[in-house]
């Protein structure tokens, strides 16, 4: 059983320190800019404040805590090296506009990392700057529209994805001003051939595709796929958020994806850090390139410049360059994996992923819809647990805290009822694969009541998360305004 | 492999769920499609990566060995080691999006803190979790205007830096929001009320305005401002720098619907332009139309307090296309930097470094504007970047830059009125040696 450290921990408006009066007087600034008020953010002692933050840090999970088979998401180690090196002056104290003469390291470093997506990816041109992978799809789409701006082709509207696609997906073509076009998957759960013929048409901007797909499904038709999206005039756009699957194996540039985004924060290792920040670089073929964002980073005699004489660009979506830090992790860690530490990365992110699949659907407590070839991460359905003993996906993820392991997530793709979507990715050993398996396989055979009732180990029990819908506190102020009405 | 566990025993686990080889996982990857390998280079040691990095750091100047006075946002500040110590638990940073919050009590806490930050600084109600940085946060607000008030055009100042109004660009063009730009005043460098009065129309979502604005000024006219928009029905959106806020006015004082702003001053290191924080907070009742995560405060079965994401139903993994937002992954550890650090300064902290930064900027364009050929170019007070105006910027960059000082930003690039002018910026980082060095540089003329 897992022992989260348990702290009623009050809010930092709730700790007091000793009061330090010391108000600095302004005379210069006019008294009509001056603020009226106090900040009231309360003067604490370095000792409170450290306490605070650490006993917080206590009762929060991570890739450190334990194995963490976050579906879609790559959980995957983040190597202490790429921390150390992220943080040195060098790198972090660099002013963005400063003269591209006392930046040589950092444009070399993108300039190279760019390159390497390249080959990754099989395109031939990327930028760095999106913040995140859905910033990442969103200027896809922007460079999509660029380029049907670009060739006249001003009646496509529409965006086509499959049933199986992120919630990003849909959100980032609505965001880009498209009409979003949802097709229904296959029994077998990929691309159906005949849907997707009959949604494009010449209003069809472009297909927007996972691969391998949410199910951990790899897209066999792929080429097939691009004929009938080229065909039809559209773009073909690869979410990159998979890419961990086929590293060295397979590259959708050449799949016929003219579009690609990639998450440096699952495949390439950089921290999640609570949600962010991410990288989402977006890769393009050669015929796109003229409409990527500024600046561009180019090579002259060994010498790196910005590029910001591009006509054609879309501009820019990011202030500045990308998530630097991030870029320059993701750069360590290629360097520390090389081409042949990738594919193996692939390799064993498969196989960990295969390994638990078989041994989960062969248990008969949990079945798998769709087909049975997986990639690096299956979506498992705990329907017959809800039919034979009243447990749902919720149940059973919330049970898997009490062991200490991080659950898999739940109710994702949407098509498979009580989904989880387990992605253990390369990082796991045999060991814990198994103790992962057995834990699953064993929470199946539990008292219904008490999986039902969990978690019972962490540091709060099921929360209510209706109530927070219901009497909304989002700051310290709203609490004290709560208390008042006496809600609280 | 190193971080690969696996690795050395791949055909154990192949062979025990029934296949021969690893191909066999990759079968269904056409042919036609297959690589065999990747055109990289091997993987090296840990040790030969440092070394690598160490190579190319050096081409780097990082501030300690080129003191640089660049203004446009982005200035460096000083990180507590507080700050820096509690990045580093790994709880923390390897951690993802609190989607299981019985786990993950510790950062929505955190985040809870930090909403509650902002809406104390900005004087709005809410504040989310963060966007990705100030410019995004200005295209998200855009967008949320014209949702609320199903107006379709946005008015900004030209007193903002480009990128801002190309991301925006980029942000409002699918929703079919027209850009309108007002015009500032050449002498003060604020916004040119009048002109913004005859120029509002009845279709105007919302109007933007920066204060400090691009060139550092403070916006003196924002109550007239304020009725100017309110009168129209339109929505008011004010972008901050946060460490302004400990001395001047918050936007709430003068009635803004709306606050965005870019965090990377609040205990985050410059990180050439990377480690953004996009602030967004707001009045309550546009709480439902807010883009991005929301924490908020509740109880668990047994009535204990809890905290967990909340309003999901405006986001993209609940409503996919009809979300507020695309955006999903945020700057969690950004927002995490700034709590941290907001509470170290505490209130009284972040009034004492914001009249420090003020100061210093005052102190700083009075000194640079005494000498021969320099001139200031803007009357109105401003925080802690300013314009200078001198002959031939370009000349004189290059020679501050062989003398080893990076000196302000040229803005003619952007801004053709602006020709031969250098923004500065200055803060409780920069030493009195190097603030000597430049003076005395700029006395020699060039």
């Amino acid at each position: 059983m897992y022992h989260s450290a348990v702290y009623d921990e009050p809010l930092l408006s709730e700790l007091s320190g000793n009061k330090r009066e010391h108000y600095v007087k302004l005379s210069s600034l006019p008294p009509s800019l001056q603020r009226k008020t106090r900040v009231d953010i309360p003067d604490l002692d370095e000792t409170q404040i450290v306490r605070h933050f650490f006993h917080l840090s206590q009762m929060n999970f991570g890739i450190d805590s334990g194995i963490y088979p976050l579906g879609s998401c790559t959980m995957k180690y983040n190597p202490k090296i790429c921390e150390e090196i992220s943080r040195w002056e060098q790198f972090a104290s660099l002013h963005p506009y400063q003269h591209e003469s006392t930046v040589q390291g950092a444009l070399h470093v993108m300039y190279e990392l760019e390159h390497i997506l390249c080959e990754i990816t099989g395109v031939d041109s990327f930028t760095l700057q999106p913040a995140a992978g859905a910033q990442g799809e969103f200027t896809g789409l922007l460079l999509t529209r660029a380029y049907h701006e670009y060739q006249k082709e001003t009646g496509r509207t529409e965006v086509i994805l499959p049933d199986t696609s992120h919630g990003t997906n849909p959100a980032s073509a609505a965001m880009a001003g498209y009409t979003v076009v949802e097709i229904p998957s296959t029994k077998e759960g990929t691309v159906d051939l005949n849907m997707l013929e009959k949604a494009l048409s010449e209003k069809t901007a472009c297909f927007m595709l996972t691969n391998p797909n949410t199910l951990g499904i790899f897209e066999a038709d792929i080429l097939e796929i691009a004929r009938l999206v080229h065909k039809a005039g559209a773009l073909l756009y690869y979410d990159g958020a998979n890419m961990n699957a086929i590293m060295g194996k397979a590259r959708p540039g050449d799949m016929g994806f003219d579009i690609v985004h990639l998450n440096l924060h699952k495949t390439f290792s950089t921290p999640h850090g609570g949600g962010g920040p991410g990288a989402g670089p977006v890769g393009v073929k050669k015929f796109l390139e003229r409409f990527l964002p500024v600046p561009r980073i180019v090579k002259q005699n060994d010498v790196y410049m910005f590029e910001y004489a591009c006509p054609d660009s879309i501009g820019k979506i990011k202030a500045g360059y990308g998530n630097f830090s991030a870029i320059l992790k993701a750069y360590v860690y290629i360097l520390l994996m090389g081409g042949n530490g990738l594919q193996e990365t692939s390799e064993v992110a498969v196989l960990n992923a295969n390994y638990m699949k078989r041994k989960l659907v062969d248990s008969k407590h949990y079945t798998m819809p769709y087909c049975d070839h997986r990639k690096h991460e299956f979506v498992l359905s705990c329907e017959q647990l809800l039919n034979k003993k009243g447990i749902r996906a919720l149940d059973v993820a919330k049970r898997l805290l009490d062991y200490g392991f991080h659950p898999p997530t739940v109710y994702f793709p949407l098509i498979v009822k009580e989904a989880l979507m387990i992605e253990p990715t390369e990082s796991e050993s045999k060991k814990m694969l198994d103790i992962y398996i057995e834990t699953l396989l064993k929470i199946a055979e539990e008292d219904p009541a008490l999986v039902k009732n969990a978690p019972h180990q962490t540091p709060v029990k099921r929360i209510d998360e209706v109530g927070a819908v219901k009497t909304p506190i989002f700051t310290w102020d709203m609490l004290e305004k709560v208390k008042e009405s006496g809600q609280a | 492999m190193q971080f690969i566990p696996n690795a050395p025993i791949k055909e154990e686990m192949l062979k025990e769920i029934g296949l021969e080889s690893i191909d066999d996982l990759f079968s269904d990857i056409p042919k036609k499609i297959m690589t065999q390998h990747l055109a990289l280079p091997p993987g090296i040691s840990q040790q030969a990566t440092e070394e690598r990095m160490k190579e190319i750091g050096k081409t780097n100047q990082p501030f300690c060995a080129l003191p640089s006075f660049l203004g446009g946002g982005t200035k460096p500040h000083y990180i507590p080691a507080v700050v820096k110590s509690i990045l580093q638990r790994s709880e923390f940073y390897t951690a993802y999006t609190p989607y299981q919050p019985e786990a993950s009590q510790g950062f929505l806490q955190a985040v809870f803190e930090y909403q509650s930050m902002i809406a104390e600084l900005t004087g709005m109600d809410i504040s989310n979790a963060s966007l990705y940085d100030g410019a995004t946060a200005l295209g998200e607000a855009a967008l949320m205007c014209s949702r609320v008030n199903r107006r379709k055009t946005f008015v900004i100042p030209k007193n903002i830096s480009w990128e801002k109004k190309c991301v925006l660009t980029n942000y409002v063009k699918g929703a079919g929001i027209r850009i309108q730009e007002a015009p500032y005043h050449n002498d003060t460098g604020a916004i040119d009320v009048d002109t913004l009065r005859t120029t509002m129309s009845e279709d105007c979502a919302g109007v933007y305005l920066e204060n400090p604005n691009y060139f550092g000024v403070f916006e003196e006219d924002v109550e007239e401002i304020q009725q100017i928009i309110h009168e129209k029905k339109s929505l008011f959106v004010v972008g901050v720098d946060p460490l302004s806020l400990g001395i001047v006015k918050s936007p709430g004082e003068y009635e803004a619907d709306m606050v965005i702003g870019e965090g990377n001053s609040l205990g985050l290191p410059m990180d050439f332009g990377g480690s953004t924080l996009g602030m967004f907070a707001c009045r309550n009742e546009f709480v439902r139309q807010i883009p991005g995560r929301l924490i908020g405060m509740t109880k668990d079965k047994d009535g204990k307090r809890a905290f967990c994401m909340t309003m999901q139903t405006r986001e993209q993994h609940i409503r996919r296309e009809k979300a507020t937002s695309n955006i999903c992954t945020n700057e969690g550890l950004c927002m995490l930097a700034a709590t941290v650090y907001l509470s170290w300064l505490g209130g009284n902290g972040l009034r004492e470094l914001s009249a420090l930064n003020y100061e210093r900027g005052q102190r700083l364009e009075q000194h640079i504007s005494s000498i021969k050929g320099f001139e200031k170019v803007f009357s109105s007070p401003h925080f802690n970047e300013f314009v200078i105006r001198c002959a031939d910027v370009r000349t004189l960059q290059e020679k501050l830059l062989q003398q080893g000082i990076q000196g302000g930003l040229l803005l003619d690039q952007w801004y053709h009125d602006l020709s031969n002018c250098m923004l500065f910026g200055v803060t409780e980082m920069h030493r009195d040696s190097d603030i000597k060095r430049l003076l005395s540089i700029l006395q020699e003329g060039l």
